[in-house]
């Protein structure tokens, strides 16, 4: 076990970080210790204050995208589990339904995205039915290859991993719990409020922190939705791994860490996950 | 003035084709004590749950005076419910989990708390007011919950199973407590428990249910020396359920007189037996006898009156009861 984490997890990272502090030039990597791939990185930033730079600019929008993507999910993930544990009474019917979320991972990411631009593009199946509808005139531009594209492609691909942990909390939740909220006269938004969410709050954590750290690191989805238009901060080490420059890309998947532990740690303060674990 | 009864009319809960409750009438007096007794599935915590608003209600009615309460959510009936293992609310702390009704009120923080204050003050927690349920014991957690079911100001509080999560050392107390505190509020409590000795120990009005009907209702005593059933005499124990020539009896265990089988049979009516097994059980000796073709037969002695005669398991020994001890019962087994 302790084997399998330090072969696996601990010894890339390290190998990652060390990395990211050697020299490189067009064609080799150098081994040393050198701040460059940082410096680079943030070059000018201090500069164009109180303006945003590349690499503030990148992550302000990998940072808008992960919330939007956070706030759609966590709204649609909560709302199927509460679906599923509070009006779904059979056990049965439960699994049932549960299962039946899971039957797009039997395809892989990639065709689930790609199976979205005969419906999203210019010519599409949505644009097409618009247009004959006479909703709209033109096709509508923004459906592919944009914000739009991205976070919708997210929200299909991953609210998944926040139904999951939020029902694994919701169904433990007392029936009983729920009717003394309405004997002691809570409507039920107030129940819902006072009582479900609070005691949802593990799942919901554990659910974003899914979302999140997946949403901070992927390059894929961003690219192929975005119509490599959009950067975010995987694109950027995408980017620089296609230039072979190893040590900067390595040094910013260190900043990505960092960035995506900080979004982490905040959450864990809001509630401690290992009660639930 | 006089406050209102609760009384139930023809009272009916059917779940699909089963029948939980049948049609039962109650009326449950201002300021009493009401336990509902019997075996699990008589149907006592369905009416229970009919009573609190959180059952709908498959015919008949629930009348708290003159208002007819029957189709009313939970909060306006002026009910409160205290349930079972107490469904505290674990991630508020007490006082909190006593000020929630007043919060869903609208009622602003620093009122409510102060409220709560006064409940918990009540059932003695005042100090644990910060406490969260899970740092507390079972005996403290119910007292919490009494308190957020009366903050309400309820004119009945109904309690399902409220003694069953303590250890019977604090059961006990508890019951005591319980006792106390609704002469001390003069509201009725309704109790669902299936253990006689509670509702014995509690109940002003005992109500033995059974198979979703009422066998009998009275107070314990009425109960205990007059059982109108061969169930209500089984289950509220200290009965033996006889087979006389005109039908069922029963004959209280500490009413039997036994004496050694040689010697002159006594006067009234009485059987032939053998001693199953003898028990000492520090206030009486109760002896199980074997009164033949199955019958088991439970009878309870004084000390002093065994030590007369002391038996042993294997002695024959005849059984004898006087005629006035005899409680008649209904056909219905």
């Amino acid at each position: 076990m302790g084997l399998v984490f330090a072969l696996f997890f601990v010894l890339p990272l390290a190998l990652v970080v060390v990395v990211s502090f050697w020299d490189y030039n067009d064609y080799e990597i150098l081994p040393s210790f050198t701040f460059r791939s940082y410096t680079e990185t943030f070059e000018g930033c201090y500069d164009q204050l109180p303006g945003l730079c590349t690499i503030f600019k990148t992550y302000v929008t990998t940072a808008e995208l992960c919330f939007a993507v956070w706030a759609i999910t966590l709204v649609i993930g909560f709302t199927i589990s509460y679906f599923l544990a509070f009006h779904v009474r059979s056990l049965t019917m439960q699994i049932v339904l549960a299962l039946l979320c899971t039957i797009p991972f039997w395809t892989s990411n990639v065709i689930r995205m790609i199976s979205w631009i005969p419906l999203l593009g210019r010519n599409g199946l949505v644009n097409q039915a618009l247009t004959h509808a006479g909703v709209v005139d033109a096709p509508l531009e923004w459906l592919l290859y944009s914000r739009f594209s991205v976070i919708l492609a997210f929200v299909h691909l991953f609210t998944f991993f926040m139904v999951i942990p939020i029902f694994n909390s919701m169904v433990r939740i007392d029936r009983r719990l729920i009717e003394a909220a309405y004997d002691a006269g809570a409507s039920g938004w107030q129940t819902l409020w006072n009582v479900v969410v609070p005691l949802c709050k593990p799942g919901i954590v554990i659910g974003s922190i899914f979302v999140v750290t997946i949403v901070m690191g992927d390059f894929v989805t961003v690219g192929v939705m975005g119509g490599q238009q959009i950067a975010s901060a995987g694109k950027i080490i995408e980017t620089r791994l296609n230039a072979l420059q190893f040590p900067p890309a390595a040094a910013n998947a260190v900043i990505l860490l960092a960035a995506t532990l900080l979004i982490i740690t905040a959450l864990t303060k809001v509630v401690d996950i290992r009660k639930e674990l | 003035m006089r406050k209102p009864d609760l009384e139930l009319i023809q009272l009916t809960k059917r779940y699909g084709d089963t029948v939980a409750v049948d049609a039962i009438d109650l009326k449950i007096e201002a300021g009493s004590y009401c336990c509902l007794l019997g075996p699990s599935g008589c149907g006592k915590t369905s009416t229970l749950r009919m009573i609190a608003g959180h059952e709908t209600v498959s015919g008949g009615d629930v009348v708290f005076g003159p208002a007819n309460i029957t189709d009313l959510p939970p909060a306006k009936r002026g009910t409160a419910m205290m349930f079972q293992s107490y469904a505290l609310f674990p991630h508020l702390s007490c006082i909190d989990n006593v000020a929630f009704s007043l919060k869903m009120k609208g009622v602003d923080r620093a009122a409510r708390r102060a409220r709560a204050a006064e409940m918990l003050d009540l059932v003695a927690m005042a100090p644990y007011g910060e406490r969260l349920p899970a740092q507390l014991s079972g005996g403290q957690q119910q007292r919490v919950a009494l308190a957020r079911a009366l903050i309400t100001e309820p004119q009945i509080v109904l309690l399902d199973e409220p003694l069953s999560a303590l250890d019977p050392f604090l059961r006990t107390r508890m019951r005591v407590e319980l006792k106390a505190l609704q002469r001390r509020l003069g509201i009725i409590f309704v109790h669902v428990t299936h253990s006689q000795d509670e509702a014995m120990a509690l109940a002003d009005l005992a109500v033995i249910m059974k198979d979703g009907r009422i066998e009998q209702a009275g107070s314990p005593r009425e109960l205990f020396n007059a059982p109108r059933t061969a169930f209500v005499a089984k289950f509220i124990g200290g009965h033996n359920v006889l087979q006389g020539p005109a039908g069922a009896f029963a004959v209280r265990a500490d009413r039997l007189r036994l004496g050694r089988a040689a010697a002159s049979p006594s006067a009234g009516p009485g059987l032939a037996a053998v001693v199953r097994s003898v028990e000492y059980q520090g206030t009486f000796v109760q002896l199980t006898l074997d009164g033949g073709a199955g019958s088991e037969i439970t009878a309870t002695l004084d000390e002093p009156t065994f030590d007369a005669t002391p038996f042993q398991p294997g002695d024959p020994v005849a059984v004898s009861w006087s005629e006035a001890d005899v409680h008649r019962l209904a056909s219905a087994a």
